[in-house]
């Protein structure tokens, strides 16, 4: 009987050490993340994992959806916000850890056609008015939304153009009126339409940043994550050049 | 309650209406023929007409978009005859509710028919009456508790939409902002209260209209 008992106990212990060292060198982080950041941090995650053997698992959503999540308890450790007064609202609610957020990036905005030489670089096209949809994102819960808008304020444009308006619920769904050609144009990420340092189709007018609130997108280190070393590993990570490379390449500014 | 809300409701109700009314017109001959016809094509046809029942509503919403749009077959079609583009407008909603409902409507219908008595078609032919004679004073009469169902389901079903409308929409007020967009609306901006009222509203609306439907079918007079 002495036998199996030590052996099954031998067993169970290098079982447990197996799967403390484990947590130890490889944990999992659950990531909320901003629709229109979702694809530079999937590329940002891979990078990360290969360096520390961390997996992040994302779930992109628009900041609104998401922050109503968090408010209701969702598992996310990392909040990474399109804009910067959600991670400050969540710190200030007492769900996010206090002082933790920071500016990850900040977005353009940028007037886009799937067609080519329909947008031109001044944005002159918003004036002739010869389209029949101009679609954005809604300004209720989109920050690139309330930029759009705040855009054709500034141009005078607002009253004229707002009768056209289709809004997408988030800016992807913005970007897919766009893209389909049911709307001939819209404000949509310059990082959904940038690759490689150009615009990768279409014609697009880069709206002159003086025109809108800069879109800083700030990043929070919520309740659940605060006590684990990788979620902060993240975090740290997302401040490092190589990481700043990454959000670059997309089109955004850090 | 706001005047988005309201014409939000309007909107819902005109939606429904049109919807039900289209698809009673469309189903009745559908559900005819599939019951009648020996054709291959019958189950073919039976099998896309019960697809909305299985696909996503935004997958629906998603492809309609892409067949709508400038390079779409529909898309195409739609601006050869001037009509121009169909995505963002009511007519386009209609006619991806149709789409969407379908199987509400020809499936109790179909039952309906299917269970009519042969002989009684067999009887008023012997009596000379002709096909169309036949399906108006028998068929049509048996099968009233069915239309009773297949339109308070598409009307329901309708109203209840949302992943279509979304994808396809744009949220537009008056022309594609429905009720269950103007929600989604109100929630995601964090207007809790806006949306309790109008979710409120639906809540209620909804149990009266199944209460009523199963009332009706306990009692005998109806049949799905």
């Amino acid at each position: 009987m002495k036998q199996p008992l030590f052996f099954s106990r031998a067993v169970l212990i290098s079982l447990c050490l197996t799967v403390a060292s484990q947590l130890a060198t490889a944990d999992e982080i659950s990531v909320a993340v901003a629709s229109n950041f979702a694809e530079p941090m999937q590329e940002i995650a891979t990078a990360f994992e290969k360096k520390t053997g961390h997996k992040a698992q994302l779930s992109p959503a628009s900041t609104g959806k998401l922050y109503s999540q968090i408010k209701n308890g969702a598992p996310f450790e990392i909040f990474l916000s399109a804009d910067d007064t959600t991670p400050a609202i969540l710190e200030k609610e007492g769900l996010a850890a206090i002082d933790s957020h920071f500016t990850y990036a900040t977005g353009k905005l940028v007037l886009w056609s799937a067609k080519p030489s329909f947008v031109d670089d001044q944005g002159t096209v918003l004036k002739t008015g010869k389209f029949t949809y101009l679609a954005i994102a809604n300004p209720a819960t989109a920050p690139y939304g309330v930029a759009a808008v705040e855009t054709l304020k500034k141009l005078d444009l607002l009253a004229a153009i707002q009768p056209k308006f289709v809004q997408g619920d988030n800016i992807t769904q913005t970007f897919q009126f766009v893209s389909t050609g049911n709307a001939e144009l819209g404000f949509v990420a310059l990082s959904q339409v940038f690759k490689d340092g150009k615009i990768s189709s279409g014609s697009a007018w880069l709206v002159t940043p003086s025109l809108y609130e800069p879109l800083h997108q700030d990043a929070v280190l919520l309740n659940k994550g605060s006590s684990k070393p990788a979620a902060k590993a993240l975090l740290d990570y997302l401040k490092s050049d190589e990481a700043k490379h990454i959000i670059r390449r997309y089109g955004y500014d850090i | 309650m706001n005047t988005g809300d309201l014409s939000a409701i309007w909107l819902t109700l005109k939606l429904a209406t049109t919807t039900t009314l289209l698809l009673l017109l469309i189903g009745t001959p559908l559900a005819w023929w599939l019951t009648r016809t020996r054709s291959r094509l019958a189950g073919f046809i039976s099998v896309l007409v019960a697809m909305p029942l299985v696909l996503p509503p935004t997958v629906i919403g998603f492809y309609l978009l892409l067949a709508m749009g400038p390079h779409g077959v529909i898309g195409q079609f739609t601006q050869a005859l001037g009509i121009g583009l169909l995505p963002f407008t009511f007519t386009g909603l209609v006619i991806a509710s149709v789409l969407y409902s379908m199987p509400f409507v020809v499936q109790p219908l179909q039952n309906a028919f299917d269970s009519v008595d042969k002989s009684l078609l067999d009887a008023a032919a012997m009596l000379r009456a002709n096909r169309f004679d036949a399906f108006l004073h028998i068929v049509l009469p048996l099968s009233a508790p069915a239309y009773i169902t297949a339109a308070i389901l598409c009307f329901a079903h309708t109203v209840g939409e949302f992943g279509v409308v979304l994808m396809l929409g744009g949220n537009i007020p008056g022309a594609t902002q429905v009720l269950s967009v103007q929600i989604y609306n109100h929630v995601e901006a964090m207007q809790y209260s806006n949306a309790h009222w109008l979710a409120g509203g639906m809540l209620l609306f909804s149990f009266v209209v199944l209460s009523a439907l199963y009332s009706l079918r306990k009692s005998g007079g109806l049949r799905v």
